[in-house]
Formats: C-alpha cells, structure tokens, sequence
C-alpha cells in the first residue's frame, strides 16, 4: 500500500520537524515541567519528617487531596444555595398566588464563603485598592516628575511612609474607616473597606517613584519640541510626558500590584475580610488535621494568582505600548 | 530694507559653574535678510548651538537679544521651527501624526480638518515621504527620520526654519540627497533658513553666507562669508567651478589657520 519513494522523503520530513520541535518546546515546557517535579519529590520527602502539633508537615499529595476536598466543598455549598433560592422563589410564587398584593421578599444566600469565593473577594479587593492607588499615584508622580521642587516637598514623605509595613497601617485604617465610614446600610463592608484601603496605602509608592522617574527623564530633544510646538501645559503632559512615561509607568504599576497582593493577605487576617487572608487565619485557629494542608492550598493559589495577576499587567502593558520591539517580560 | 527680517545684537550667554560664571558667547551681531540662507560653520564647542537655541528662544540671551519681524524673541515659538539634529521624532507616533501634532498646534481654527490632512500630506509630499506616511520613527532609516523632522519644521509655516547639524548623523550619500532636497525647498518656498553645520562643503554648497565662528570661551562671529554662486545650484558643475574652490578654501583656511583647533 505504501510507496517507498513517496513514504520515504515524507517520512524524513516528519521526523525533522519532530526534532525541531523537540528542540524548541525543550527549553521552554520540559525543563520547567522538570523543576516542578523535582520540587515536588523533594517536597514530598521533606515534609514526611516534619512533625508538627497538628500531624505532619502536609506533602503534595495531602495537599492535593485538600485541593479537591476544597472543590467538593464549594459544589456541595453551591448546590446548598441553588436550593436555598428555589425554595425561597417557590415560597414567594405561593404568596403572590394567595394575595397579588403582598410584598414579598427576596434574601441572599447567608452560607459560608468557600474557598473559591474567598479568592474572588480577594482578587476584587486588591484590584480596588490597587485602583485607588493608582488613580491616585500616577497624577502625584506626574507632578513630582515635572517640578523639581514639588519633587524636593514629596519626596522625604515617600522616603518615610514606603518601607511601612501594612500592619503598622492596618490598626489605624480599622479606627478611621470605623469613625468616618458609618451607614446603616453600607454598600461595602467595613472589613473590605479596610482591606482595600490598607492595599491602596502600601502599594501607592512603586507606582509613585517609578512615574515621576519616568516623567523626569524626559528625553531632553522630545521636551524642546514641545517647547517649540508652544504646547499647552495640558496637551505637553498628554501628547509628550505620558507616552513617553509609559515604559515606567507599568514598571511601577506592576511592582505595586504585586507589593498589595502580598499586602492584601496580611491586610484580610487581621481585618476579617473574606478572603485568602482570612480562609488561612480560619484554618490556623481551626487546627485540624486537615488545616494546614488547606493552608498550602491557599499559599500555591495565592503565589498562582499572583503570576496571573502580573501576565495580566504585562499583556496589558504590551498593548498600550508604543514601541513594540521592545522586550518586555 | 530699513528693518532686516532678523537681527542679532550684542548677543552674549554666560552659564553659572562650580567656578563662577562661564562666559560661552559674546558680542554676536548678525543681520539676515528674509529668504536667505546662512550657515553657522566652527570648531566643537565654539557655541553654534548656543546661537541657535537662542534665536529659537530655548536659550535666554544674558546679553543683548534678537530682533524677529521687528519683535523680540523671547520665548520658543512655531514661527522659529527647529530640525533638531537626531530628528527628534515622537516615537509612539507616525510619521503623519508626529506632522499633524505640528499643524494642529499652528493652524487650529485657521485651517478645517480637511484643509490640515491635505497640508499634512503636502508636506509629506515635499521632502518624498508620502509613501512612509503610516509608519513609526523606528521603522524608517535615519535619512527618512531626519526628512520627516524637515517636513514637521516646514508644516508649521515657520519664518525662519532653524537647523542644529540636520544632516550631521547620516552617511554621505544620504546627506548628499537630503542637501539636493533642502536645495529644492528652499528655492520654492523661499524660507529664510539658519543651519549650524561642521561640513565645509555643504556649507559652502547651500548658504548665501557662511558665518564663521571663533572659538570659545566668549566666542563670536569671526568672518562672514558671503557665497556668490549662481543658483540652482549643482554639486557637480560646482566640483569644477574655480569660484566654490576658493570659498572652500577660505572656510578651510579660517578654521584651520585662523582659528586653531582647541586641544581636542
């Protein structure tokens, strides 16, 4: 069935492109693929000799039991929550049909958060308060790229208030948001409230510093034409200092994002928000045999999050990029 | 002519050092007409620059000032266009849009959106870019950067068009093609043109006058230069023109006998 003189030269073709292909996905998937293996036999040896009050020291096994433990347990709350809101709509329905005019009443699900809707509240907390941060750090460090002696007045503060460790900040932003943010019917929580705003103060600074960096260096040719353009202060920040600033601009933007990921975790154990934070302070005071393999569940989504959320930045900075050629990583 | 086009008086800089004040220009009088084109020639460091950004108004005279169209300079302006020596492109725009961010600047509420593309375009069209209209500074060789940045300078219409060494960092075929270019446009729109150059010959080959300079520090005019050679003008038929040999020579002989090189 077969031609040899056909098969043959198709054959030597496959197989180069085999070879190439090997070579190519080499580097970038098996040695990588190799370093995780390596890791988790090691870990696995480790931990087996790790005695702890709470049993051994859980290996990648436990924890990838914990794992799907932690997934049955959202499937079984969500279906609980399914349920919670057909009856409620079935009991309402009833209502309607005794009495058209009777109010009626529509309740949300009250059940534990599990780990997967922790992650959301904290991937919305930190993006709120990376939000806030940014809307306010990048117009400072515009400003303080500009003027040299605004520059000179801010800079001592940065200089002071950056190496501040978020839970020197966290007791006083639990005290303020208490004072001022007082509703009866709040849109956010408190907790959040606090979280967010613990973020936003401990990852200001990155993106503070690397802005005006980037505005000061404003190439000295690119500034005389705007000079000679006779731009507009306005249209000189728009057309001229931001594009150029960009580059640095996300540098700053992503060491922020990833300094108020590590923040948030801190920030929500000791403000009780729903998130990771919290799910690891639960589980510590918890202290069942089950907890601390739970925790190295946290920790891995955690570190997993923060490299998502850090691909994220760069896709978004090689989009709003301008100069396409250059290495961004 | 009672009021010359532009006119320099006593223009002197000094600059504050560690050691007090260093004075880099002084006493530089100058008058040129409109539509001229003079040359700025002199050794490294003897302040044709300086000149220039002052006439641009980038620079504030400590002494003395320039008188354009019988006002002061005292500020940069569009009317005093700069084509800077390494182009100076804005690298996030195209090649159009770096042209347009000129014109808006200058013709907003004087031309409509259509008249500016159509001016845009023009002016692409002038210094034979039109076909790189879309593309980014760094997709296009440094004689077609230099090229877009002449044909921003000439978009704004300016009165007199400012030139810092346009042709200083290309090779010399390009140059060569870029001074037939300049040669062209000047004989059209008949700009009044100041250019700084280190190069002898194309100095001599495009100005009406070529001013030389002493060396710093206070450096000054030396000698002026004029250049009467018949225009249009045509490298070639001049390689043979005993005339431009002699003005050659005279160049060579200022910056070389009169003015000793400073220790480089």
């Amino acid at each position: 069935m077969s031609n040899p003189a056909v098969a043959q030269p198709i054959q030597d073709t496959l197989k180069s492109a085999r070879s190439l292909a090997l070579k190519r996905w080499l580097p970038r998937v098996l040695m990588p693929m190799f370093g995780i293996l390596a890791f988790l036999l090691f870990w696995q040896m480790i931990a087996g000799s790790i005695d702890t009050s709470l049993g051994k020291f859980p290996g990648p096994t436990q924890v990838a039991s914990q794992f799907g433990a932690l997934v049955d347990e959202h499937l079984r709350e969500q279906k609980r929550a399914d349920a919670f809101f057909e009856r409620q709509e079935i009991r309402n329905a009833e209502k309607l049909a005794k009495d058209p005019a009777a109010k009626i009443s529509v309740r949300p699900y009250t059940g534990k958060p599990t780990f997967f809707k922790q992650i959301f509240t904290s991937l919305y907390t930190v993006m709120t308060g990376f939000f806030i941060a940014s809307l306010l750090a990048i117009p400072l460090g515009i400003v303080c790229g500009l003027s040299k002696p605004i520059y000179n007045a801010v800079n001592p503060l940065i200089q002071i208030f950056k190496p501040v460790s978020p839970l020197a900040w966290l007791p006083l932003v639990t005290m303020v948001v208490s004072a001022v943010y007082t509703s009866s019917d709040p849109l956010f929580a408190k907790s959040f409230v606090t979280s967010a705003v613990t973020v936003a103060l401990c990852c200001l600074w990155p993106t503070v510093i690397n802005t005006t960096v980037g505005v000061a260096n404003l190439d000295k040719d690119l500034q005389n034409v705007s000079r000679v353009l006779s731009l507009s202060p306005l249209s000189h920040v728009r057309r001229i200092v931001l594009p150029a600033a960009i580059p640095m601009i996300f540098t700053g933007l992503r060491l922020s994002l990833a300094t108020g990921w590590m923040v948030l975790i801190a920030a929500e154990m000791l403000a009780q928000n729903p998130g990771l934070g919290k799910f690891i302070w639960d589980e510590f005071q918890n202290g069942s045999s089950n907890s601390l393999g739970r925790i190295m569940v946290a920790v891995i989504a955690i570190g997993l999050l923060g490299f998502v959320l850090d691909r994220l930045m760069l896709m978004l900075q090689r989009y709003v990029s301008w100069d396409k050629n250059a290495d961004l990583r | 002519m009672n009021h010359p086009h532009l006119e320099l008086t006593g223009v002197g800089i000094s600059f504050p050092t560690d050691k007090g004040l260093y004075c880099a220009l002084q006493n530089v009088n100058l008058k040129i007409d409109k539509g001229e084109f003079v040359s700025l020639i002199g050794h490294s460091g003897c302040g044709k620059s300086t000149v220039l950004n002052i006439v641009a108004g980038l620079y504030q005279a400590s002494t003395g000032g320039v008188i354009l169209d019988s006002r002061e300079v005292n500020s940069p302006g569009p009317e005093r266009a700069v084509v800077f020596q390494n182009h100076s492109l804005l690298p996030w725009l195209s090649c159009y849009q770096n042209i347009e961010l000129a014109v808006r600047q200058v013709f907003q509420g004087k031309k409509s959106r259509g008249e500016m593309r159509e001016w845009i375009d023009y002016n692409l069209e002038l210094v034979h870019m039109s076909h790189a209209r879309d593309k980014r500074p760094s997709e296009i060789s440094g004689g077609m950067k230099q090229r877009i940045g002449i044909a921003r300078a000439l978009a704004m219409q300016p009165k007199v068009l400012l030139m810092d060494e346009p042709f200083g960092a290309l090779d010399a075929l390009t140059r060569a093609h870029l001074q037939d270019s300049l040669m062209e446009i000047h004989a059209d729109l008949g700009n009044t043109v100041i250019m700084i150059t280190h190069d002898v010959d194309e100095a001599v080959l495009l100005s009406d006058r070529i001013v030389m300079m002493s060396n710093g520090p206070a450096a000054s005019v030396g000698e002026i230069l004029r250049v009467d050679l018949q225009r249009p003008r045509e490298r070639i038929a001049l390689a043979h023109d005993a005339r431009y040999h002699e003005y050659r020579a005279a160049v060579l002989e200022f910056l070389y006998q009169k003015q000793q090189r400073p220790a480089a």
